[in-house]
């Protein structure tokens, strides 16, 4: 019986999307179990583990993340249809989205300044160069604005793609802490915040944790803050005396 | 057939949607208008189809897997995050703490005095 190298084996393995889709779902299933097993808790998320495995397991077996993707892209792709279906809570929670809605855009439009004018402060303060900053301050939008947004203000639009991600992760980290300090149990607030400052990975979030309500107003804060982030932070960075 | 009557509404919307970012030249992905076209043809419907629903809920079910391809994208800016690591690491966790309370806080408040809560 013939069988193949192993080296000429993993080339072939190597090179077709299969291998990153397979692993991407196997380790995002075994990050669930580790997550349930460790009591569901928020520092290990399981999107957050599932990245950091995966990272490591590309770092070992030397792939790049070109490679990595063209796997992945499979379930990347599946994002755009997901975030056009949060219509469809969002529909359905109408009638409360309506009653909310001067509250909903306050809210909006505090977390947002909140948000950039905190970025931008620490980041000085501590001494960030200045295309970190521009680059950290579009950071709580879902990362194709901040991409466009970094792009438009002077920062550098992988960085700000990155550090959303981080924001992303901790975000759902802080968020039951953050809640449960300010006694905030109303799923409507909880989602909304999440979706606002922690984008798309916080509706997630919402979705999985706290139900379709916290979802629902969760994709709306995704969609309004990237909306008024994208008009707003060219002038809030101006006022810091950053970029033009 | 559900399914794919399901995934088609939703592909042409974001179809739809992307045509209006690129063709408005905006900074907003066309996913994002691609949901308040569905949501204006949802209103004007009246109701949401068992297909789209069906298939809707599926993809918003595992919405937190969608996000690990684009997350592993992470390990590409390590040099870039690496040389300013201490500035970004506090200012990300200190703001995003901040952001969350004066959201979370600012809502609750409004929601409460309008005594809408269910």
């Amino acid at each position: 019986m013939n069988v193949a190298e192993l080296d000429q084996l993993w080339v072939y393995l190597s090179g077709s999307p299969l291998l990153s889709l397979l692993a991407t779902l196997v380790v995002f299933a075994l990050a669930v179990r580790i997550n349930s097993a460790m009591g569901g808790t928020p520092l290990l998320h399981p999107v957050t583990l599932s990245i950091a495995i995966l990272i490591g397991l590309l770092m070992l077996v030397d792939m790049d993340y070109a490679t990595y993707f063209e796997g992945a892209q499979f379930i990347h792709f599946l994002l755009g249809p997901a975030t056009v279906a949060l219509a469809i809570p969002l529909y359905d929670h109408r009638e409360r989205v309506r009653r909310l809605l001067v509250p909903l855009l306050i809210a909006c439009m505090t977390g947002i300044v909140t948000a950039v004018a905190s970025t931008l402060g620490l980041a000085m303060a501590l001494g960030a160069r200045t295309e970190t900053v521009l680059s950290l301050a579009p950071r709580s939008v879902t990362s194709p604005i901040a991409m466009g947004i970094a792009e438009q203000i002077g920062g550098i639009p992988s960085l700000a793609a990155g550090l959303v991600l981080l924001t992303g992760s901790i975000g759902c980290a802080l968020s039951p802490w953050v809640f449960r300090l300010l006694r905030v149990t109303d799923p409507a607030v909880q989602g909304f915040t999440l979706g606002l400052a922690a984008h798309g990975f916080g509706t997630a979030q919402a979705f999985a944790r706290i139900g379709v309500v916290a979802g629902a107003f969760s994709g709306l804060a995704m969609g309004l803050a990237g909306l008024l982030t994208a008009f707003l932070l060219p002038l809030l960075t101006r006022l810091f005396g950053l970029g033009g | 057939m559900p399914l794919i009557i399901g995934m088609s509404v939703l592909l042409i919307c974001q179809f739809l949607g992307e045509l209006v970012a690129r063709g408005l030249m905006l900074p907003v992905p066309g996913p994002v208008f691609g949901m308040v076209i569905l949501l204006v043809g949802l209103m004007v419907r009246g109701k949401v189809p068992d297909s789209l629903r069906m298939t809707g809920e599926g993809l918003l079910r595992y919405l937190t897997l969608l996000f690990v391809p684009a997350g592993v994208g992470l390990m590409v800016h390590f040099r870039l995050i690496g040389q300013d690591l201490w500035p970004i690491l506090i200012t990300l966790v200190l703001s995003t703490a901040v952001t969350l309370g004066v959201t979370a806080w600012v809502l609750d408040r409004m929601n409460r005095r309008r005594g809408s809560r269910p």
